[in-house]
């Protein structure tokens, strides 16, 4: 898969309960999450962020709560792709069944700047920082992970008899 | 091929000899878990499959404990969706208002965890019944939904690190102290992707509370599972509940560990988290004078009984600080109904405290006790990041019982040695 857009900076160790604040998980909708998406780290996400765009994150992303709203509030928003140093386990393979697409990328995070236009092919395995020019390996994913992400999701996995 | 305790459980449950760490496995799951949060994503995804029924209506629990009793219409339309689908599944073991209790209180509670089961929930506070000796994990609802559906889920088998505990607690320390102290030692993803694995002479001394608190944490370490070796206080528990039949895994004594780290029991002080990251552990030597506004005892972490006790053996006979909001949570029915039996309630209300039924409300800024912008708790729950238990400019720093209670005494962060000492 390829992705293009701008990047949006943030730390290490941001949690889901800034991601999508538990004050709102009393909606399971889409739409509504992703209006609260980043509130309480960053009230300015939800007006700029563009379809396509990129989190690009520190250590430990998404550590914290199990809820799911979380990697569901990103994707509704748009993003196309999280780029972090690490992700937390539970949030890893959120992002996986749901199909938002995560990568761990630890030059990339540390050097990509707010703003930034990268694209990243994950096919190949190679981010490419387009206002810098610089370009970042990427390891693949296990064998097993890829297959539920060419289903598109664990879902649809368990549909196709993969699981 | 030498497994530890984790890998073992594992290997035995995807139908394996034997399982390395970096392995991905489907494993046969012995229970799967939701709340009236997540379980609603789950029951969505759950329909998608077009399935009549799900894989064991006996292996399946959902518990409304989050927002439940009821907060508002959205959280009243979420439990329903649960309630109905429990209904039309004939599911075994669903707990609403009046046999609920917080998750992770109530089913080592109820019997439904045993030594050596594979567990999953649409929660991350899952971990908690390593404490008896299960592979138990946090997951998200996708997973649930999956589980529901096919009795089975897909993990990585984790590397561990071992965690020898030594000597015992001194009076006031508890589980809570060690887990902090832990967290602050090895940081919020210090276990990242890994197996908290608890060992070792010390392991005697501490109560199944004590366990179920330091196993409930592990997530804050950024643990896949926390999990202690079983001894006869595991056995004796999981017998006095009701529990299936245990079946005790146990490390190969030359089992790979990524990190072998030792904790001394009888060194341990009363520990307190500060804003806004479990990691930030000090004790009392570190700490000033921070004064508070409110202080919560409950949550899944520390709302058990022996909590409860350890919060009224301070409170006994004094009261509470003038502008200090006390909360107590009951984590569980029975937790509610034996420390009615055994006047602890009494205690409580005397203080000057409000007793709650349960409820993981507060912990995670549902309601029963939202925090203002600049306002400060104590509280004996698991998280304290930004705006956690309500307005993003409050702070929770998390402690003890026996802390928690003190500090509601004095009405600044306190020691529970130097309110008993007074």
């Amino acid at each position: 898969m390829k992705y293009n857009g701008n990047a949006i900076k943030y730390g290490d160790n941001v949690d889901t309960d800034v991601i999508i604040p538990a004050r709102y998980l009393n909606t399971s909708d889409h739409k509504e999450l992703a209006g609260h998406c980043m509130e309480d780290l960053d009230k300015t996400f939800v007006s700029r962020v563009k379809q396509g765009d990129m989190i690009v994150a520190g250590l430990n992303f998404g550590c914290g709560s199990s809820r799911e709203h979380a990697p569901i509030a990103i994707k509704a928003s748009g993003v196309s792709l999280v780029i972090a140093k690490s992700f937390a386990r539970i949030f890893y393979r959120n992002a996986i069944n749901i199909g938002l697409a995560i990568v761990e990328c630890p030059a990339a995070a540390e050097d990509i700047s707010e703003g930034d236009t990268v694209e990243a092919d994950l096919d190949n395995g190679i981010i490419r920082d387009i206002t810098t020019g610089k370009e970042y390996k990427t390891a693949p994913f296990p064998e097993f992970v890829q297959k539920i992400i060419e289903n598109g999701g664990l879902m649809q996995s368990v549909t196709n008899g993969v699981i | 091929m030498a497994m530890t305790m984790t890998q073992k459980i594992l290997a035995a449950h995807s139908g394996r000899e034997s399982v390395s760490a970096g392995e991905l496995i489907l494993a046969d799951l012995d229970l799967v878990l939701g709340n009236d949060i997540t379980s609603p994503v789950a029951i969505k995804e759950f329909a998608k499959l077009g399935r009549d029924s799900v894989f064991d209506r006996d292996k399946i629990t959902m518990v409304m404990d989050h927002f439940a009793p009821n907060k508002d219409i959205k959280a009243a339309e979420q439990c329903r969706l649960c309630r109905s689908f429990c209904a039309e599944n004939d599911i075994s073991h669903f707990y609403d208002v009046g046999e609920m209790g917080i998750e992770h209180a109530l089913l080592p509670e109820k019997g439904l965890v045993t030594a050596g089961n594979v567990v999953i929930g649409a929660d991350s506070h899952t971990c908690t019944y390593g404490a008896l000796g299960a592979f138990s994990t946090g997951v998200g609802s996708t997973d649930m939904a999956c589980g529901m559906a096919t009795g089975k889920a897909w993990f990585k088998v984790p590397s561990a690190i071992k965690i020898v505990l030594t000597g015992s607690l001194r009076r006031y320390v508890s589980g809570k102290d060690v887990i902090l102290r832990i967290i602050g030692e090895i940081g919020v993803d210090g276990a990242l992707y890994r197996s908290m694995e608890f060992t070792g002479p010390g392991l005697a001394s501490l109560t199944m509370a004590d366990r179920l608190c330091i196993a409930n944490m592990a997530i804050e370490a950024g643990a896949k599972n926390g999990i202690f070796e079983v001894d006869g206080t595991t056995l004796d528990y999981i017998r006095t509940h009701g529990g299936a039949e245990p079946v005790i895994y146990k490390a190969d004594e030359d089992a790979d560990y990524d990190e072998v780290l030792t904790v001394d029991l009888s060194e341990t002080e009363p520990t307190v988290a500060f804003p806004h990251l479990p990691e930030n552990a000090r004790i009392f030597a570190e700490i000033g004078d921070v004064k508070i506004d409110q202080v919560v005892i409950g949550s899944c972490t520390n709302g058990r009984l022996e909590d409860l006790i350890a919060a009224a053996e301070i409170m006994k006979g004094r009261k509470a600080a003038k502008n200090v909001r006390v909360i107590v949570i009951p984590a569980t029915q029975r937790v509610y109904l034996e420390a009615m039996e055994m006047g602890l309630l009494k205690t409580f209300i005397e203080f000057g405290a409000v007793v709650s039924t349960p409820t993981c409300g507060p912990c995670l800024g549902g309601y029963m006790g939202i925090l203002a912008a600049g306002e400060r708790a104590v509280a004996t729950t698991n998280r304290n990041f930004v705006g956690r238990m309500g307005h993003p400019e409050s702070e929770v720093y998390l402690a003890s019982p026996a802390t928690a209670a003190a500090s509601a005494v004095t009405g600044r962060i306190t020691s529970p040695w130097e309110v008993a000492e007074l």
